[in-house]
């Protein structure tokens, strides 16, 4: 509507009410995965940058955090510049995560001893700008933290994720407890690509888009980071279970 | 054995272990020793040197563990600690890192902390143990039973404190007060009470002529958070002109401040990298303005560049394409006054997986070097292996059934065995140790990294016990 873009105050008065959903990412700010089909469930086509997104394992990887770590990793390696990766239990094998195309060279690692000073320094990570994105390994997230975590994130433009891992399993349910995160993923294990070999194959993962702000929840298989970081929509349905479950929608 | 000299008496003033069990004693004449051991090295005393040495030793420990260190003549070293022990990781760890160090060197030291300058002179030099940390508020009880040698008073008072019959610092200090004044003079009660913390007793900075130090006395004493913050940054704007003439940068910043009631506190902002950026300063040490307990108020301020290096200038690149890379310096800063952790991981030449990672710097230099291996790693490992029970066929194949944390799991898929040998050059009982590792993954897509220990065949190789390391993403 070329009248309403005209007048500055009406146009404004959209962007404010876009930037409020959260949808209207301007292109170069968002992540995109690289897969139309999960792309295209994300608002604006991809992870916003400049937002907070929260990823969690499933099942047993709530307490492990393997596969979220990987999934986190691969998305952390297609930006540009420094990783800071806050945390206060240092098991991370950083082969695993070079595997993911996420280098060695690129992550700082911010190792804290207690939780609330790990929720301090990613938020001054986030603050600072110009990193590449901040990662944080939480248990908890309240609410008023989240809000803080995001307002930063918007202020500097830095993609932050907070990889959130409990003690036991059964605190996971805390994963429903509402945050102000942008978008919410829980990656759980699947068993892996079949080869016509003895062996194991590719990794593959359920990843459920739990929540998306100004989207639809969603959930895909796909197989594992490569090298590169990037992950595919999986090929093979589950060893002929449950045909129909690829990137069913929901929401 | 070290011979002091005072005119023409010659008494013996340090003595070595050996020296200690052939009866040997500090104080006892030259002559004596020498005719109660044969074969005695006689060394001459160097007081000049010593002083010297120790003098050397303090401005080390200044750059290195806090702002407050002073010089404990003859023999010692004292350090205000307080707000600087998270550098160190905590007190205990900081003050064995310290003792270990100066053994490392050669030199035998003990180290006490307490709440006061002469319960820990007492403590370190009376008791046997190296390292002592007295708890806060305990002082009073862990010097009781000290001997009155160990109170800082001159010899001659403590003979004829010792000729009354005074033995322990406990005694004396539930003795009369007045009696001991009449006999001995003012300097028995001070040091009492200096010892229990009864009177202050604030700790005089060792300075170098070339150390860079600026400072504001106030005639007012000042108190607000608001105010400090204010003079912290006109502070930082002198301390950085007069860096900038000497064409250097700071590594690291001391504010001292004298409150009026005549104690002193510190903060301490370090930096990985020289800077000169006034901004940056000033928010550092600002950042921990609240631990300033300001008292009754401040008189006096002052800010030293305790370690310095030589600052580049360089021109920010300005360049429309070009990406700019951010120096995130800044960051680390802030984070490393704060007592946390940073680093970046790099490989270790290692077959060992805990071993080929190591941890370095973050701001060391980007090797771009990378782990060699191409077989998939997990993403978590386990700070140790666990013990799992494991239905396996030897000497080759993944296990069938595995049993971990008390949760049987059945196993669908496995890979490997990839083998890896002790390293014998790190430990003797590597020798012939081996270990078998296989992924494998159970029915529902959990995939682990296990290993057998040994070869499944060679008993000598390891006790074919199997282990829980990583676990997959």
């Amino acid at each position: 509507m070329p009248i309403t873009a005209a007048n500055p105050v009406i146009s404004e008065l959209q962007d404010r009410i876009r930037r409020h959903e959260g949808g209207a990412a301007r292109k170069g700010e968002v992540l995109s995965f690289g897969i139309a089909e999960i792309d295209a469930k994300l608002p604006g086509g991809g992870l916003a940058r400049g937002a907070l997104h929260e990823v969690a394992g499933g099942g047993a990887d709530a307490v492990h955090g393997a596969a979220a770590a990987l999934f986190v990793a691969g998305i952390v390696a297609r930006t540009k510049g420094d990783i800071l990766w806050c945390l206060t239990r240092p098991d991370l094998f950083a082969p695993a995560l070079a595997q993911a195309g996420l280098h060695h060279d690129r992550v700082i690692y911010v190792e804290a001893d207690r939780e609330e000073d790990v929720l301090t320094n990613f938020e001054e990570c986030l603050r600072f700008g110009g990193l590449g994105a901040v990662v944080a390994e939480l248990v908890r997230l309240p609410m008023t933290a989240s809000r803080r975590l995001q307002l930063a994130a918007e202020a500097s433009g830095t993609i932050g994720i907070a990889l959130r891992r409990w003690r036991r399993p059964t605190e996971a349910a805390d994963f429903g407890q509402p945050t102000a995160a942008t978008t919410r993923w829980r990656i759980s294990v699947l068993p892996s690509e079949p080869l016509p070999v003895p062996g194991i194959g590719r990794a593959r993962w359920l990843a459920e888009l739990i929540r998306a702000r100004a989207g639809e929840a969603a959930e895909f298989e796909i197989g594992a980071c490569d090298a590169t970081g990037r992950i595919s929509l999986s090929p093979h349905a589950r060893d002929g279970q449950d045909q129909t479950r690829g990137s069913r929608n929901f929401g | 054995m070290v011979v002091s000299r005072s005119g023409s008496k010659r008494s013996v003033a340090a003595i070595d272990a050996a020296a200690f069990k052939a009866g040997a004693r500090i104080g006892m004449p030259a002559a004596k020793a020498q005719a109660m051991i044969s074969g005695l090295h006689l060394v001459d005393a160097d007081p000049a040197g010593d002083a010297l040495a120790i003098e050397r030793l303090a401005l080390w420990m200044l750059r290195q563990y806090t702002p407050v260190v002073a010089l404990d003549s003859p023999d010692g070293i004292v350090m205000d600690t307080e707000g600087a022990d998270h550098l160190g990781g905590g007190e205990l760890p900081m003050l064995t890192g310290l003792v270990n160090a100066l053994r490392g060197h050669g030199l035998q030291a003990r180290g006490a902390i307490a709440d006061t300058w002469g319960s820990a002179h007492a403590i370190a030099r009376a008791t046997r143990r190296q390292v002592i940390i007295v708890p806060v508020g305990e002082t009073a009880k862990a010097v009781v039973n000290l001997p009155i040698s160990s109170l800082r008073l001159p010899s001659d008072t403590v003979s004829g404190l010792a000729v009354l019959g005074f033995r322990t610092v406990g005694e004396l200090s539930a003795t009369p007060r007045a009696p001991l004044t009449l006999r001995f003079g003012p300097e028995v009660g001070r040091r009492l009470d200096q010892m229990f913390g009864r009177l202050a007793e604030p700790i005089d900075p060792i300075r170098t002529a070339d150390l860079i130090e600026v400072a504001r006395s106030f005639s007012e004493p000042i108190g607000a958070a608001e105010t400090i913050a204010k003079y912290i940054g006109e502070l930082v704007v002198e301390l950085c002109a007069a860096l900038e003439t000497r064409g250097q940068g700071v590594r690291r910043a001391d504010l001292i401040i004298y409150r009026v009631d005549n104690t002193l506190q510190s903060l301490r902002a370090g930096t990985a990298k020289a800077v000169r950026d006034i901004p940056h300063l000033t928010k550092l040490l600002c950042s921990s303005i609240e631990k300033i307990d300001p008292g009754f108020g401040i008189e006096k301020l002052s800010l030293a560049a305790t370690m310095i290096e030589p600052f580049e200038e360089k021109q920010s690149i300005s360049s429309l394409v070009e990406e700019t890379i951010v120096d995130v310096t800044p960051l680390l800063d802030s984070f490393g006054n704060r007592g946390q952790r940073m680093y970046r991981l790099a490989p270790v030449e290692s077959d060992v997986p805990e071993r080929n990672v190591g941890r370095v710097s973050p701001i060391s230099a980007k090797l771009g070097q990378a782990w060699p291996t191409r077989w998939p790693r997990p993403s978590r490992m386990l700070a140790r292996p666990e013990r799992i029970e494991v239905i396996a066929l030897t000497p080759d194949h993944p296990p069938a059934s595995m049993t971990w944390r008390g949760k049987r799991r059945r196993i669908k898929r496995g890979d490997g065995p990839e083998r890896v040998f002790g390293e014998w050059w790190v430990r003797s009982s590597e020798m012939e140790a081996v270990r078998d590792y296989y992924s494998v993954e159970d029915e529902d897509g959990n995939r682990f990294w296990v290993y057998r220990s040994g070869d499944g065949v060679d008993p000598a190789t390891g006790t074919a016990k199997w282990f829980l390391h990583g676990i997959y993403g």
